[in-house]
C-alpha cells in the first residue's frame, strides 16, 4: 500500500504519514444487541469508493475523512468532517 | 581461453585483465566481461546443480532470466553469473553441489530419486513412520534452498541509501521503444527517469548489431534531460511507487504517468534434455558472441520456431560455427530461411528437436517433424555441441500487470498479450506485441508523446512527429503448431523440463492435472512452477501450454497466475533499510544512566528498569521513601465550557460532578464495553481538566479522544502535553516530610488529602501535584515542565537523603502495585477485557442519565455471567510462574492465564494476578497453573496482598 493521500491542512503525503481510521459509519442510537454488535464488529468493506477517517499523526494531528476507491486506492476526495458534502448513503443500504 | 576477433560493439576493454577464482581455481578475465562469460571462454560448461535433481545446468539465457547460472560472490549466494560484472579479486564458489560441480553426490536424486519426489512429494513422502521425522527433516533440510548465507557477520558492511525520486515519467525498459519513449516525452519537456537493468541502455539493439543506434538514442536521451538509472531493476507497482534497485541504492520513483517498455523474453523449447549445458537460447548464444567476443560452441544445431532462430544462425555461421542444421517449426519458408540455405545452410521446415544426446554436456541432438502434434520417433540424429534454442517469446508484462493492466491469450502470436491499460499507463515495444523494429520505435515514441500530453505538455501538432509504419504480416503457420506442440508430454523416456528453478518436467504438471489439480492456480502451488527465482519467466508460457493439452482447455481459459512482486530477486536488506529504532526517553533520562540504572525498552520508551536492587527499591518505598520517573505517562488537557459535558460522554463515570482540586480514577472504555485504557482525570478549574493515560496508550487516547471530538463537536480544546511535562512519584511513609521541605504547600493529611490535586511550587518549581497511589504507599505526583527535570529530580533527592530517599525503577513499582493488585491496561487486560471481569465494576455507573461510550454494551455485559474474572494469587511453594502460563479449570482444561507474576520480598511470597474461570475466582479457592510442563498449586487471593483496607495510601 503506497498511495498518497492529501492532508487538508499540510498537502500530500504519503500514506505511512497516517494512521487509518475505518470506515465511516453512523453511530446507533439506542441500538439493539445485534445493531450494537454489527457497529462494533461488522464492515461493510465495499469494493468500491469508501469514505473512511484517517488521522494524520505524522504532521497535524487532525481527523479528516478521505474517499477512496479500494480497488485502485486512488483517492477521489478528502476534507475535514462536514466538508465532504451529502448524505452519505451506503451503496448496499443500511446494515 | 581463446576468444573471437573484437566484435563490434563488444562490452571488453581487451587490454584490462582482471583475475578471479571459481571455486578456487584462478580464472582470467577481461575488463567488461560477467562471471559467466569469462568461465565460458575458459572452458567452463557446468555452471550450478538444480534445485532437486541435481542436474548439470550450463549457461542458458545469459541475460539474468533463467536460474542455471546462479553462484555465490564473495560468500553472498543468489548472484546471476551471466549479468554480474567481474571484479578483480572476487571469490565465486557454485551453489547447491556437494561436494563440488564435477562430483555432486545428491545427483543420485536425479536417477533414483523420481519416485520419491514427485510434485508435492512433501504431502506423501517422507511422512511414515512418524518416528523418522527428525532424520527426514534433517536431510530435507540440507537438500533444500540454493545456497549459504554466511553464518556470521562480523560488522555491517552493507547499507543501502534510499532515495525519493517524484518524477514526471517513469520509464521503465531502456531498449529501442523505452529509450524512444523517454526522448519523446523528455523533448516536449517533461522530467523523465529511465530504468535499465543493463550496464548501458540499448536492450536488444546492442546484441544484434545495433550498438550504435542504441548509443545515439542513448546520447540524445541524456540531452534531452532524461535521468538514467543503469544496472537497476524495477521491483514491482505499487500504487503509482516503483522501487527501482541499483547496487546499494533504492530509488523510490513515484511517477504521474509510467511507460513500460520491458521488452519480450525469449522461451525455451520443452524437450527431453532440454536443460542440458550446451542448449541455449539464441539471444545467449548471440550475446556471448556480440557483447563478450566468446564462441558459444563449435558445431550447432538450431531449432526455432521463428524468424528468431534463423537471424541466429547467420550470426552464428559469422562467428565462426559450424551450423549443421536449422529445425524451423514453421511448415512456410520464410524468407530469412530462404537466404540460409543460400548459406549451404540445411533448413528443415516443420521439424523441431526432440532430445538432446550427451551426459555432461551436449554431444549430439535429434531433430524430428512435428506432424499435427505427434512426434514422429524417427528423426536424424547431429552430433555437436551446441543446441541453440528459440520457442518465441513471451512479453514481459508482470510489472505492467501489478500497476493493473490485464492480458488475454492471442492464438495468432501464441502468447498472452496486454488488452486494458489503466489511465496515465503505457506500454510500448516488445511488451506492447510489437516486435519488428520499427514498430518498436514508432510505439515508443508514441508513448512518450501521450504522456507528455497527459501532462500538459507539447501540441496538437506535435503528434505528426512519426508516421506510423505499416504493421508486418503475423506468420500464421506459427501458432497453432506451439498450442498442441510439445514434443514430449510424458509419453517419452527422460526429462523435459518446462520449470529449471523448481525442477519440474512436462510429466509432472500432467501428474499434477490428473491429481485435480486443473486450474493454474492450484497447479502452481502443488507443482510449484513459476515459483522459483525465474518467477515465470522460462516457464509461464511452457506450463500454460501443457496444461492446455492436458485439461483440452485453451490457453485463454486457463489463463495466467497473478503476478507480485519483486520481479527480480533482491536482497531482503535492501529493503530493510536501516536498522533505525527511534527511542523516546524522559528529559532526566541522562540522571538514571549517571545513577547506574538499567535501562530497558518500555514500548516506545527507554526506561530506568531498576538501579542496581530492584527487591531492595521497593522494600525501601515501604520503610522510607522513593522516587520514580513516570515521564512517559500520557498527559492531556482538555479544557473549555464543555469540557465536562465532553469526558462524561467518554468515560463510564461521571467526571463534571468532579470539584475543582479533586481527582478520579478513569477507565476508557470502547463501544463494545472494552477496557481501552485507564488512568486519572484532575479537575483543575471550572473549566480545565488534566487527563492521565498509560505510556503506552498516550498515542490511541489522544487519537480516541481527538476523534470524538472532530465527530461532535464541542466547544472543547485538547492539549496533548505529554512530552512537555515530566512526572515524578514521591512515595513512601516519608514522603510527607521531604515535600514539605520542598514546597510552601500544607501537605498535613487534612489539607492535602487521598486524591486531592494542588498546584504550587516544588524546588521553586511550579508544579501540578496529585495525591494518588499506584504503588500503595502515600505518595504524590509532581508534574511540572520538563525543563526543569533534573533540577526538582535532584531537589527531591538531596531533601530527602535523612529519611533514607532512593530511586527505584520501573521493576520495584511493578512488585508494589502488584501486591496492590492494581492492574496494568495492556498487561493484565486485553482487547476483550471488561471492566466487570477485571474486577472494577466500581469505574462503571450504569445509573449515569447522559449517553456515554459504551453505555449499552455495558449494560449488557454487565448482566451476563462472565467467564473467566480477574484475581489475584499466590503460590504456596514459592515457585514463581511464567506470564503467560496457563490456569486450568476443575477437569483439567486450559481456562485462563497468569498475566503477571512477581516474587515479594516485603510479603515473603511469591505473588499474581491471573485469569481464572469465574467458578474459582473465589477467596482461598486452590487453583493449578500449568507451566511448560511443571504444574503449580496456587490459591486465589481476592483482596490486595499489601494493606488491602488502603490505609498507607490514605494516610
Amino acid at each position: 500500500m503506497s498511495f498518497v493521500l492529501t492532508c487538508p491542512h499540510c498537502g500530500v503525503r504519503e500514506v505511512a504519514d497516517f494512521a487509518f481510521g475505518g470506515e465511516v459509519s453512523t453511530r446507533p442510537e439506542q441500538p439493539s444487541f445485534r445493531e450494537l454488535c454489527e457497529y462494533n464488529y461488522f464492515r461493510r468493506n465495499v469494493a468500491g469508493v469508501q469514505r473512511e477517517w484517517w488521522y494524520h499523526r505524522s504532521g497535524c494531528r487532525t481527523w479528516f475523512q478521505a474517499e477512496r476507491d479500494t480497488r485502485t486506492n486512488v483517492v477521489l476526495r478528502v476534507g475535514l468532517p462536514g466538508e465532504l458534502d451529502g448524505d452519505w448513503a451506503p451503496a448496499d443500504g443500511a446494515a | 581461453m581463446s576468444r573471437l576477433a573484437p566484435q563490434p560493439g563488444e562490452r571488453l576493454d581487451r587490454t584490462e585483465a582482471i583475475a578471479f577464482t571459481f571455486d578456487g581455481k584462478p580464472v582470467a578475465a577481461l575488463d567488461g566481461d560477467t562471471i559467466g562469460s569469462a568461465l565460458y571462454a575458459a572452458g567452463q560448461r557446468t555452471f550450478s546443480r538444480s534445485f532437486k535433481y541435481h542436474r548439470r545446468r550450463g549457461l542458458m539465457c545469459c541475460a539474468g532470466h533463467c536460474p542455471n547460472c546462479l553462484v555465490a560472490v564473495d560468500g553472498a549466494p543468489g548472484v546471476r553469473a551471466c549479468t554480474e560484472p567481474v571484479r578483480e579479486g572476487m571469490r565465486v564458489e557454485h551453489l547447491n553441489a556437494k561436494p563440488g560441480l564435477e562430483l555432486d553426490a545428491m545427483a543420485v536424486t536425479d536417477v533414483l530419486g523420481g519416485p520419491f519426489t514427485p510434485p508435492g512429494f512433501y504431502y506423501k513422502t517422507f511422512i511414515r513412520p512418524r518416528r523418522m521425522w527428525p532424520v527426514y527433516e534433517w536431510v530435507l533440510r540440507h537438500a533444500a534452498g540454493l545456497g549459504r548465507l554466511p553464518e556470521r557477520q562480523a560488522e555491517r558492511t552493507w547499507r543501502t541509501e534510499y532515495r525519493r525520486r517524484h518524477a514526471d515519467v517513469l520509464v521503465v525498459g531502456g531498449g529501442h521503444a523505452g529509450l524512444s519513449a523517454a526522448i519523446a516525452a523528455a523533448e516536449f519537456g517533461a522530467d523523465v527517469v529511465l530504468a535499465d537493468d543493463g550496464p548501458e541502455p540499448g536492450g536488444r539493439l546492442l546484441w544484434e548489431g545495433g550498438h550504435a543506434t542504441a548509443r545515439a538514442l542513448a546520447q540524445r536521451a541524456l540531452a534531452a534531460g532524461v535521468e538514467l538509472i543503469g544496472s537497476a531493476s524495477a521491483l514491482g507497482h505499487f500504487d503509482g511507487l516503483v522501487p527501482v534497485w541499483q547496487g546499494n541504492t533504492l530509488h523510490q520513483v513515484r511517477a504521474k504517468h509510467h511507460v513500460y517498455a520491458t521488452g519480450a523474453i525469449e522461451q525455451p523449447l520443452l524437450f527431453t534434455g532440454n536443460d542440458l549445458p550446451g542448449v541455449m537460447l539464441s539471444g545467449g548464444a548471440r550475446r556471448l558472441v556480440a557483447l563478450y567476443g566468446v564462441k558459444p560452441g563449435t558445431r550447432a544445431v538450431i531449432a526455432s520456431t521463428s524468424d528468431r532462430g534463423v537471424q541466429a544462425a547467420t550470426a552464428l555461421i559469422d562467428a565462426g560455427v559450424e551450423v549443421l542444421a536449422v529445425a524451423d517449426l514453421r511448415t512456410a519458408p520464410s524468407p530469412l530461411a530462404a537466404r540460409l540455405k543460400e548459406r549451404d545452410v540445411e533448413v528443415l521446415h516443420g521439424w523441431t528437436v526432440v532430445a538432446s544426446r550427451g551426459r555432461q554436456a551436449v554431444r549430439g541432438a535429434l531433430l524430428g517433424r512435428l506432424d499435427a502434434g505427434t512426434a514422429d520417433s524417427v528423426g536424424r540424429q547431429f552430433e555437436c555441441d551446441l543446441i541453440v534454442v528459440s520457442g518465441g517469446v513471451a512479453p514481459a508484462t508482470a510489472l505492467i500487470e501489478q500497476a493493473g493492466a490485464r492480458t488475454e491469450y492471442d492464438p495468432e502470436r501464441g502468447h498472452f498479450r496486454l488488452r486494458m491499460l489503466p489511465p496515465g499507463l503505457w506500454a510500448a515495444g516488445e511488451v506492447a506485441g510489437e516486435g519488428d523494429e520499427q514498430l518498436v520505435a514508432y510505439s515508443g515514441a508514441r508513448a512518450g508523446l501521450e504522456a507528455a500530453h497527459a501532462l500538459g505538455l507539447g501540441d496538437d501538432g506535435s503528434t505528426g512527429h512519426t508516421a506510423q509504419p505499416a504493421a508486418p504480416i503475423v506468420d500464421e503457420a506459427l501458432a497453432p503448431v506451439l498450442a498442441t506442440g510439445a514434443s514430449n508430454d510424458g509419453k517419452g523416456k527422460g526429462k523435459a523440463f518446462t520449470c529449471f528453478c523448481e525442477d519440474v518436467t512436462a510429466k509432472d504438471i500432467n501428474r499434477g492435472v490428473r491429481e485435480g489439480y486443473d486450474s493454474i492456480e492450484l497447479c502452481k502451488r502443488f507443482t510449484t512452477v513459476t515459483m522459483g527465482p525465474c518467477q515465470g519467466r522460462m516457464c509461464q508460457l511452457s506450463s500454460i501450454r501443457l496444461m492446455s493439452a492436458a485439461t483440452g482447455q485453451g490457453l485463454g481459459q486457463i489463463g495466467t497466475t497473478t503476478a507480485r512482486p519483486p520481479w527480480s530477486t533482491v536482497p531482503l536488506g535492501a529493503l530493510a533499510g536501516r536498522p533505525i529504532e527511534p527511542a523516546k526517553r524522559s528529559s532526566i533520562h541522562g540522571l538514571h544512566r549517571d545513577l547506574g540504572a538499567t535501562i530497558k525498552w518500555a514500548g516506545d520508551w527507554r526506561r530506568a528498569y531498576d538501579y542496581g536492587d530492584p527487591q531492595g527499591e521497593a522494600l525501601n518505598v515501604h520503610e522510607a521513601a522513593g522516587l520514580i520517573d513516570v515521564s512517559t505517562l500520557g498527559k492531556l488537557v482538555v479544557r473549555g465550557p464543555q469540557a465536562g459535558e465532553f469526558l462524561d460522554l467518554l468515560y463510564p463515570n461521571r467526571l463534571s460532578s468532579l470539584k475543582p482540586g479533586r481527582v478520579r480514577y478513569g477507565v476508557l472504555s470502547t463501544d463494545a464495553g472494552r477496557i481501552m485504557d485507564d488512568g486519572t482525570v484532575s479537575r483543575i478549574d471550572e473549566q480545565t481538566f488534566y487527563v492521565t493515560t498509560t505510556s503506552s496508550g498516550a498515542g490511541a487516547v489522544e487519537q480516541w479522544f481527538s476523534w470524538w471530538l472532530a465527530d461532535w463537536k464541542l466547544d472543547v480544546h485538547l492539549s496533548d502535553v505529554t512530552q512537555t511535562l515530566c512526572a515524578l512519584n514521591l512515595a513512601g511513609p516519608r514522603a510527607r516530610e521531604i515535600l514539605s521541605r520542598l514546597t510552601d504547600l500544607d501537605c498535613s493529611p487534612e489539607a492535602f488529602s487521598y486524591l486531592d490535586c494542588r498546584q504550587d511550587q516544588v524546588a521553586g518549581v511550579h508544579s501540578l501535584l496529585m495525591r494518588i497511589g499506584f504503588v500503595g504507599e502515600l505518595g504524590y505526583e509532581i508534574h511540572f515542565p520538563a525543563a526543569y527535570g533534573e533540577d526538582v529530580w535532584n531537589a527531591i533527592l538531596t531533601a530527602g537523603e535523612p529519611e533514607g530517599i532512593r530511586p527505584f525503577g520501573l521493576e520495584p513499582q511493578r512488585i508494589l502495585r502488584l501486591q496492590k493488585q492494581h492492574l496494568i491496561v495492556g498487561q493484565d487486560t486485553d482487547s476483550e477485557s471488561t471492566p466487570f471481569a477485571a474486577g472494577m465494576p466500581w469505574a462503571v455507573k450504569l445509573d449515569k442519565e447522559e449517553q456515554f461510550i459504551g453505555k449499552r454494551a455495558l449494560a449488557h455485559l454487565a448482566e451476563l455471567p462472565a467467564e473467566t474474572a480477574l484475581v489475584g494469587f499466590a503460590v504456596a511453594n514459592g515457585q514463581l510462574p511464567t506470564e503467560g502460563a496457563v490456569v486450568l479449570d476443575q477437569r483439567g482444561r486450559a481456562a485462563g492465564q497468569v498475566t503477571s507474576a512477581r516474587r515479594s520480598r516485603q510479603l515473603e511470597r511469591v505473588i499474581g494476578m491471573a485469569w481464572v474461570p469465574s467458578a474459582l475466582a473465589s477467596d482461598g479457592q486452590a487453583i493449578t497453573i500449568a507451566d511448560n510442563g511443571v504444574r503449580l498449586s496456587a490459591s486465589v487471593v481476592t483482596e490486595p496482598f499489601h494493606d488491602p483496607a488502603g490505609e498507607l495510601l490514605r494516610s
